[in-house]
């Protein structure tokens, strides 16, 4: 599979390629008198992966949902590859090479596990309505190989057997690992993964972790991972960023934040092991 | 996929011009047919045309529209204003033949310039609509529905509140089943390539589908305007049939008469909603005794079907229940 | 002067009707997120059975007025209960959408069951109450029935803050709209107190069909849908879900109307309502008195 590269673009300038992935400057989201983040500042570069940990309420899907164009920073700025992205819509942000899963799984129900695919290569169709009508060959051509890129991306992650199934049929796990691949679809430089292991069994869990390390080598993009159980996290992460009530209180590899003292203040008992 | 689908998706636009001639051979034979059928027949391709093209905005993308009467309306005001203002200047007496090469072309340029007005007319009701879901789109479609009325009974030039007559008869059944085959290749063509699947997944979720990169306004946008475009297109063939309209026929009831339609055939299931649209159009033609009682037996059935079938009468096993979302 | 003066009191006359049944729209989206849309029809039944009443009680009288009110009041509350429980109940937790098509769905079984059973034809209402004309000196007209319409939705708007601020299950009504679930796990019935909410509001609209009637006497089956409409608009403006909203733009809207119905754009005041609607939701969709509130994702 080629290496995925930001819709569009194809020269970075310079600067560009100098500039982090992704950086947060001292963002604050606030909604009415309640602060969900506040200064919060947050650096990605590269293909790596980076864990987003805290206890429940602490703002870690808020931060998602900022990143990605949900919410609007009320203060601070985020930058995508030194461009500034807030105050984009969402389908705008994806373009440029961000995606995302859900805490509670997304998938589209009333469409089959290939369209779920198929839907997410939208942003790299060179076809619009009109041709979805007139049908010339060009527009067969591209659907032919649209067809093929999904399928190799269902394949790769053993869930081609199940393209005409309905993505709720799906066992949990395989439900997840959908999602997965639906957002790899937007070809993204970072991933936004939302508590991917949630109601997941040991086995599952070990499965996920592989997966998303191979995800991380196969298409050398950066990973943001929220997630709640430590195993996972402490097991994958090379860097690691703790929420508390909106607030950055450690930083840094698993072991160091192991054992600040914040941290484990903040969670008030035994992280899940 | 099926063997049906299967060659309909090979052959597309073969079986569309295939399709279309036996549209034409049927007009050539339609004489020896007993007009009372085949003004039932005009009647049932109307409201497919209708109904299909709703299904693409409330079945397919999920935008629940209670105005599309409004739309047949501009389409039916604004074809007919050319057919008779027009016409009769451009081609002199030769207008009354409605088989004449130039009334035909006159009449195809008017049905089409009469598409396009109700087109213009269902981007500006869906720009300002988009922010809006479930019930309060509903509202809006219905306000924007019956604003359209509103305005077409205060327009004297063509007839107030009294109506526009003297239509001249240009539509045949060849036109009739014609643009309803069309426009049922359209929407299914649209809805079924990878662009397509695009409206299912802001019906679906519309967070979700932004996530993955969809502009879900342009989507919507683009639902309307195909959407009104059709409903345009019915409005200037039921125009040029009924030889004369009124504000009064395109109101809320009509277009309630719409959705019930597509309701019953199911939201995004075109097939069913084609069978519902003969199913309802003929229903009323077997129980005329009981016509009193047809409204009453449409809002039943309306109950009913929400409370235990609410994918529509003729949801194919395969198809999950597409999530009715708000 | 006088001119304005009489619109003034022609529009609050409407308005406080438009108020009355804006007021059921705004209860009932406030609890359940919905838009009953048979809540007009609801209005319609209120004035038939003020009519059929009407008959049996002396014409004239103050008391035989206030008895078909009272009457009529009970009896639509409990229709509203009725469609809430066949028709709403068995929905609730589903799609929103679902409800909206069966709530339209109700909304033309009671017209057209209507009009079979009253009759397409517009009936009479009869005169309730002693119709007097008070006229200023300097020509300002109001009739008793207009009087009546302010005193009555003054009484009903009044109770209503009562039950609603000072009364347990008011509290009750409030919990729900807030927070539905959190509410049923303080021990609320939350059926119950929906089921309260829609026949409280039904009551008013109820009220406000026959206020409507008494001064524009002549009554059909599809009399409920354009006052319906602009009352929801009414809610709308006010700010949904906000009770003294409500009767804020149902006054509001009363008096917009009167005065376009005087200028030269009258034949489009049925469409102002729809434009006003438009404009508010666009703009500011939280209204005069609501607050927005932010979707969750």
């Amino acid at each position: 599979m080629e290496t995925p590269g930001p819709a569009g673009s194809a020269r970075m300038s310079t600067y560009a390629a100098q500039a982090p992935l992704l950086q947060l400057e001292e963002c604050t989201v606030q909604f009415g008198g309640l602060t969900a983040v506040s200064d919060l500042c947050l650096k990605l570069s590269g293909p790596e992966i980076v864990g987003l940990i805290g206890p429940n309420g602490a703002g870690k899907t808020t931060v998602f949902n900022l990143v990605t164009g949900v919410y609007r920073p009320t203060g601070g700025v985020i930058r995508y590859r030194g461009e500034t992205i807030s105050g984009e819509k969402p389908w705008e942000i994806t373009a440029r090479g961000i995606a995302r899963t859900f805490q509670n799984i997304r998938l589209f129900p009333s469409l089959s596990v290939f369209d779920n695919v198929r839907v997410a290569f939208h942003l790299h169709l060179k076809h619009d309505s009109r041709d979805s009508v007139w049908r010339g060959r060009s527009f067969l051509r591209e659907e032919v190989d649209i067809e093929a890129k999904v399928m190799e991306l269902l394949e790769i992650f053993q869930l081609g057997k199940f393209r005409d199934s309905f993505a709720n049929g799906l066992s949990y796990g395989d439900q997840r690992r959908l999602e997965i691949v639906r957002a790899l679809a937007t070809k993204p430089n970072l991933l936004l993964l939302d508590e991917p292991a949630a109601g997941m069994n040991p086995t599952e869990k070990a499965g996920l972790m592989k997966l998303i390390e191979f995800v991380e080598k196969k298409f050398q993009i950066a990973i943001l991972l929220v997630e709640h159980d430590m195993q996972v996290v402490m097991g994958i992460c090379r860097r690691i960023i703790v929420l508390d009530h909106g607030v950055k209180i450690a930083e840094g590899t698993p072991e160091e934040v192991r054992a600040d003292k914040r941290v484990i203040e903040a969670y008030l008992g035994q992280a899940k092991e | 996929m099926n063997r049906f689908k299967m060659i309909l998706s090979a052959w597309p636009k073969a079986i569309l011009l295939a399709l279309l001639a036996g549209c034409y051979l049927f007009w050539l034979l339609s004489n020896r047919l007993n007009p009372y059928y085949l003004a039932v027949l005009i009647n049932i391709g109307i409201n497919i045309i209708l109904a299909v093209s709703l299904n693409l905005i409330n079945g397919y993308t999920g935008q629940f529209s209670l105005g599309h009467a409004g739309f047949m309306a501009v389409g039916a005001y604004a074809s007919a204003s050319i057919t008779m203002f027009v016409g009769p200047k451009v081609l002199g007496s030769a207008a009354a033949n409605p088989l004449n090469p130039g009334t035909i072309a006159l009449f195809l340029a008017a049905l089409c310039l009469g598409g396009i007005a109700a087109a213009i007319t269902g981007f500006l009701v869906g720009a300002p609509s988009l922010r809006l879901k479930g019930d309060y789109l509903a509202i809006v479609t219905l306000g924007f529905g019956e604003i359209i009325r509103v305005v077409f009974r205060n327009i004297d030039s063509l007839g107030g509140a009294l109506g526009l007559n003297g239509i001249p008869s240009y539509t045949n059944i060849f036109w009739v089943l014609g643009t309803a085959v069309i426009s049922i290749y359209v929407v299914l063509a649209m809805v079924h390539s990878t662009y397509g699947r695009g409206f299912l997944a802001v019906r679906d979720d519309e967070v979700a589908a932004e996530a993955m990169g969809l502009n879900t306004t342009r989507y919507k946008i683009v639902a309307f305007i195909v959407g009104a475009f059709f409903a345009g297109i019915a409005g200037g063939l039921y125009g040029h049939y009924t030889l004369s309209i009124d504000p009064k026929g395109f109101g809320f009831m009509r277009s309630i008469e719409i959705v019930v339609i597509v309701i019953l055939g199911g939201m995004g299931n075109t097939g069913g909603v084609v069978a519902a649209a003969i199913l309802l159009t003929l229903l009323p033609e077997f129980l005329r005794q009981y016509e009193k009682y047809q409204m009453v037996f449409y809002s039943l059935l309306l109950i009913i079907l929400m409370l235990t079938r609410p994918q529509g009468l003729f949801a194919w096993k395969r198809r999950a229940r597409p999530a009715l979302r708000a | 002067m006088i001119e304005f003066l009489q619109q003034l009191i022609n529009g609050l006359s409407v308005g406080f009707v438009y108020a009355l049944l804006a007021l059921g729209y705004t209860m009932v989206y406030g609890i359940l997120r919905f838009i009953n849309f048979a809540h007009s029809d609801v209005f319609m039944v209120g004035a038939f059975c003020g009519f059929y009443m009407g008959k049996h009680v002396p014409a004239h009288s103050l008391g035989g007025g206030l008895l078909v009110i009272v009457l009529t009041m009970l009896i639509c509350a409990a229709l509203g209960i009725i469609i809430e429980r066949l028709a709403y109940r068995p929905l609730r937790g589903g799609s929103s959408l679902a409800v909206l098509i069966t709530a339209i769905g109700v909304s033309l079984l009671l017209e057209n069951v209507g009009q079979l059973v009253f009759g397409a034809d517009p009936k009479y209402f009869p005169e309730l109450f002693p119709a007097k004309v008070y006229v200023s000196s300097s020509g300002l007209r109001v009739s008793s029935n207009q009087l009546l319409v302010f005193v009555v939705t003054a009484v009903l708007l009044f109770a209503l803050q009562w039950i609603v601020l000072r009364t347990r299950t008011g509290t009750a009504m409030r919990a729900v709209s807030f927070n539905a679930q959190a509410a049923s796990l303080v021990g609320i019935n939350n059926d119950r107190v929906i089921s309260f909410t829609f026949g409280l509001g039904s009551a008013l609209a109820a009220a406000g069909g026959i206020l409507y009637s008494m001064n524009y006497p002549s009554i059909d089956p599809y009399m409920g849908i354009l006052p319906g409409l602009k009352a929801f608009v009414a809610a709308v403006l006010g700010g949904i879900g906000n009770i003294p909203g409500a009767a804020l733009g149902g006054i509001l809207l009363g008096l917009i109307e009167t005065f376009v119905k005087g200028t030269r754009f009258s034949t489009y005041t049925d469409a102002i309502a729809f434009g006003l609607l438009i404009v508010i939701l666009l703009f500011r969709p939280a209204g005069l008195l609501g607050k927005f509130q932010v979707e969750k994702v």
